[in-house]
């Protein structure tokens, strides 16, 4: 990689900071308009009810009430469409029941939005939505997916039955598997709940919209990881408005974590009811309501089973999973159990036979999507659960067991990718080499002794490892399309160069804590020479930019970075045209490196700064030259990229008690090239903590009505500073060989590798005391680790 | 309801409605939109400013039980332009990443490091307990209150 400026691979300090320290970050709420109106929702308190009737009259005529809308006043739009398809085993496309912006027959979870208010102030719309009466008359609910597919389960949709969304497969054929199955000596086989986790950006949703009169113009502000994205799904397929007459601005957001990237009803509804009451509309949630109307993630029912020759070698790997789809379908809903979780079931291991079957299945509860690592971690749990438990069972030890299974190292330049069973090709990986690396920071051989001494103590000590990979850089448009997405999935990069050398950057990805700003600065300023100080990095403005396809998927480096670069090539190729003439020298003979256009073998140059204000003034210019620097480029990936790491965690169980010490927690991530070590570490950390957070603090409870017993920051219990130890992290850099940065992706990385490291750990610690148990469902309160010791056999 | 209060060293008087939040009345009628709100129910505290020196969660508050009182909020936190150590420090150690939790911790741990302006790592995270941050999983904001900790101390010390 060029390091022209020096610029890459060093810890630079963020440049948006400033604006967030001093508290002039500017979120969408932050957003007063002039004549700002308010928006209020009326939500089900039922999880399935039919509506018998909404009475408005008596709200209508509440102080400062301008409008009420119901489900009857949006009946002739569509409803928030879902961005994936997939088809069951038979060919026939999934199930894809209308998600409306307001409910008009019935509720189908609690919190689906029934009626929206818009009054003057926040507290005048709260006032009238607690005046409009609406009548239910009570369903029968579903909330567990492996239910609801069971004959006489309540409907949530009339034409879905079963409420089987789709019923899906890949891999080998279940014939084959279950040949290689037969072969086994030991097949270790897993029933689990992969629980439901609510993403809980501390940043609400919110939202602002106006329509501009005399340019019949609609804007959007939103809390949204992906503006283009919102406006493309919103004006074509939901409110039928032309896209050039659409704004859509997503100012600083605070945190996504996958659960902003769904286009959302309330943002369409605001977009329309701003042209109807002729003044800006906004919206922000309640934590109430973000728990009950944000999309969650995982929720799987899974039944596994991994078949092992004596050696330990694994011969074949069956799985079973209903996947919670929520009462509808998200953006990306139909996706993450599949495409983003069936593909990754090789792991990172030889594994020959593979099948995985998952059913994807609509219930009364909020809808599920994509949240931080999305399908990857859930199929990360389920093989590294697996491994390290059949290690226990086998008598083996965790580590050799991943060593005799590992793909063996390939750069994918001199030696081909790996070729899966389950679709994918592995760019590039030294698997072996992360797990090494982890083991010699956690001092195995010495952790080993400790924890036989503890065991003499009477302690419960115990190790877990993860070592995972997962598909990043979302997507490559044919792959991506052939596996149902229907929208392309490159990125836009613009560089715009300044009459007098200074560099705007627009990008199609979006920033909501990434440190986009930063990054992005210093790959331009290491490419073009300049320093950081001469570039912006603008995101997140659907005018601004020719378009863009947001962030999620660990892909804003890698894909939106990469178009970058494309700019900055064709910029750097134009200049040597525009020096070259300048000089009277061949643009062939022109080389370009630290700021500085140079004929090559002579010292005659020229800056950039004066090829940049040439291409602006072309009075000395190449007749065949257009004037202006200015390069607008889209980046299609041609893979996927690979990430892969080995997460380790040492835990103590408390014999009392249960309760769960997390004492070390080793985290090795080969993201590719590194451009900011500084900002990698910090989202690998950021990971890590919800990675652990679902293994010992998080997971939304709906009872048996469909209400979320859990549905507030008391009672939904994410982790805090005390609750974690100073992570050990360090990294790996094997490069992505097919983007020009060689960038793989460290978004969700954390959040993959660390939840089944810390399960795996209390295992470990458990069969060291003698309790052989199998598996403790998620979240590790004191109180499940505490019985699962009591229902074993000492 | 008319109330007097002092934000940031300025002096305001305002009729506000009883019910109106104290962290409403900063954010809607003064516009001082540093201060945020996470949760509603003072667990997460992003809203957290001083009233008179004490760190509280302002979506706790009514503005009217304010009145009378000095409030200085996120933006009330440097002084000529210049950054104060805490600030400084999450720059530094980059202990922010969306930035939406930051201004909460920064007025709690402003408050903490008078109390206890030696403070080991474990004092650090009993100290923002208080507090939900979703992104960094606090490791870096441990560390930028050791930074601001340690560059306190050294401005005391008179050279």
């Amino acid at each position: 990689m060029s390091t022209m400026n020096g610029m890459v691979g060093k810890s630079v300090k963020r440049v948006e900071d400033k604006r967030f320290v001093t508290g002039k970050g500017k979120y969408t709420d932050d957003i007063i308009l002039p004549l700002q109106t308010y928006a209020y929702f009326v939500r089900s308190p039922y999880a399935h009810a039919r509506i018998v009737n909404v009475d408005t009259g008596a709200a209508i005529d509440m102080p400062g009430v301008l409008a009420i809308y119901t489900g009857k006043d949006v009946e002739a739009i569509n409803g928030v469409p879902c961005g994936w398809q997939v088809n069951f085993k038979n060919g026939d496309t999934m199930k894809e029941p209308k998600h409306p912006l307001l409910v008009a027959d019935k509720v189908r979870h609690v919190g689906d939005a029934v009626a929206m208010v818009v009054a003057q102030t926040r507290e005048q719309a709260k006032d009238a939505a607690q005046m409009v009466m609406v009548d239910y008359e009570e369903l029968p609910v579903v909330v567990n997916a492996a239910e609801a597919v069971k004959p006489g389960a309540p409907q949530v949709h009339a034409d879905v039955p079963n409420n089987i969304c789709y019923d899906w497969e890949l891999g080998n054929s279940k014939a084959e598997v279950d040949q290689a199955m037969l072969e086994a000596a030991h097949i270790t086989s897993l029933e689990f709940v992969n629980q439901r986790m609510i993403a809980n950006a501390i940043e609400p949703r919110s939202y602002n919209a106006f329509y501009d009169e005399a340019n019949e113009k609609y804007t959007l502000y939103t809390s949204t990881q992906d503006p283009h994205l919102i406006r493309l799904l919103m004006s074509a397929f939901v409110l039928g408005i032309p896209e050039h007459k659409v704004r859509v601005i997503g100012p600083d957001v605070g945190g996504g974590f996958g659960s902003k990237g769904d286009h959302y009803a309330e943002e369409a509804l605001l977009t329309w009811a701003s042209q109807k009451v002729g003044r800006p509309i906004k919206w922000t949630a309640e934590r109430s309501e973000s728990f009950v109307s944000d999309a969650q993630g995982r929720d799987h029912v899974t039944k596994a089973e991994m078949g092992f020759d004596k050696e330990g070698k694994i011969l074949a790997l069956r799985v079973k999973t209903y996947a919670n789809q929520g009462a509808y379908l998200g953006t990306f809903g139909p996706a993450v159990p599949t495409y983003l979780y069936g593909t990754l079931m090789q792991g990172l291991y030889t594994t020959p036979k593979i099948n995985v079957d998952v059913t994807g299945v609509f219930t009364n509860t909020t809808v599920v999507d994509a949240y931080r690592g999305a399908g990857r971690p859930e199929a990360t749990y389920l093989l590294e659960r697996l491994i390290d438990l059949a290690a226990l069972e086998m008598g083996m030890d965790p580590a050799d067991i991943r060593f005799k299974n590992f793909v063996p190292p390939f750069d994918g330049t001199n030696q081909p990718g790996y070729q899966t069973q389950v679709a994918l090709l592995y760019d590039s990986g030294n698997y072996e080499g992360v797990l090494r690396k982890g083991l010699s920071m956690l001092g195995y051989d010495d952790f080993r002794k400790k924890q036989q001494e503890a065991t003499r103590n009477g302690k419960l000590l115990g190790v877990g490892f993860s070592t995972y990979i997962e598909a990043c850089g979302l997507a490559p448009s044919a792959v991506a399309g052939a596996l149902g997405a229907r929208a392309g999935l490159y990125e836009m990069g613009q560089v715009r160069v300044q009459p007098t050398g200074k560099v705007t950057i627009y990008t199609g990805t979006h920033a909501h804590g990434q440190g986009h700003e930063t990054t992005f600065a210093q790959v331009v300023a290491d490419r073009l020479g300049i320093p950081m100080a001469d570039i912006e990095i603008v995101h997140g403005d659907s005018d601004s930019m020719a378009f863009g396809m947001g962030t999620y998927g660990s892909r804003s480096l890698a894909v939106g970075g990469s178009a970058i670069v494309k700019s900055i090539d064709k910029v750097i190729e134009k200049g040597k045209k525009i020096a070259a003439h300048k000089l009277e020298a061949n643009a062939g003979d022109m080389e370009f490196a630290n700021g500085k256009f140079t004929v090559k073998g002579t010292d005659k140059s020229i800056s950039f700064g004066d090829v940049a204000l040439t291409a602006y003034v072309p009075h000395v210019y190449p007749a065949d030259l257009e004037p202006g620097l200015d390069f607008t480029s889209f980046y299609d990936p041609t893979n996927f990229t690979y990430p892969f790491g080995c997460h380790i965690a040492v835990v103590e169980v408390d014999k009392e008690t249960g309760k769960v010490e997390l004492k070390r927690f080793i985290a090795v991530d080969d993201v590719g090239n590194i451009i900011n070590p500084m900002i990698v570490e910090g989202q690998i950390h950021g990971g890590v903590a919800q990675g652990i957070g679902q293994a010992l603090f998080e997971g939304a409870e709906f009872d048996s009505n469909g209400q979320l017993t859990n549905a507030s920051y008391m009672d939904y219990c994410m982790p805090r500073a005390d609750d974690l130890p100073m992570f050990e992290t360090t990294n790996q850099v094997t490069p992505c060989p097919h983007n020009p940065l060689g960038a793989k992706g460290a978004g969700e990385a954390g959040t993959i590798g660390a939840t089944p490291a810390v399960v795996n750990a209390v295992i470990d610690a458990l069969w060291s005391g003698g309790h052989k148990v199998k598996d403790i469902r998620m979240p590790l309160t004191s109180e499940r680790v505490w019985r699962a010791m009591q229902a074993s056999v000492n | 309801m008319q109330i007097r209060v002092k934000v940031n060293g300025v002096d305001y008087t305002h009729d506000v409605e009883p019910r109106l939040l104290l962290v409403h009345y900063l954010r809607d009628v003064l516009r001082l939109t540093g201060t945020h709100i996470g949760c509603d129910t003072s667990i997460c505290g992003a809203c957290t400013v001083q009233v008179d020196g004490n760190a509280t969660k302002s979506c706790t508050l009514f503005a009217v039980q304010a009145d009378g009182c000095e409030i200085t909020t996120v933006e009330g936190l440097s002084t000529n332009g210049e950054l104060h150590a805490l600030q400084e420090g999450f720059k530094e150690m980059h202990g922010l990443q969306c930035g939406f939790c930051t201004p909460g911790i920064l007025m709690t741990m402003d408050e903490y490091l008078k109390i206890n302006p030696n403070p080991t790592e474990e004092e650090i995270r009993h100290g923002l307990k208080g507090h939900l941050c979703r992104c960094t999983g606090y490791q870096n904001i441990v560390k930028s209150v050791q930074y601001a900790a340690n560059k306190l101390k050294k401005e005391e010390v008179p050279v």
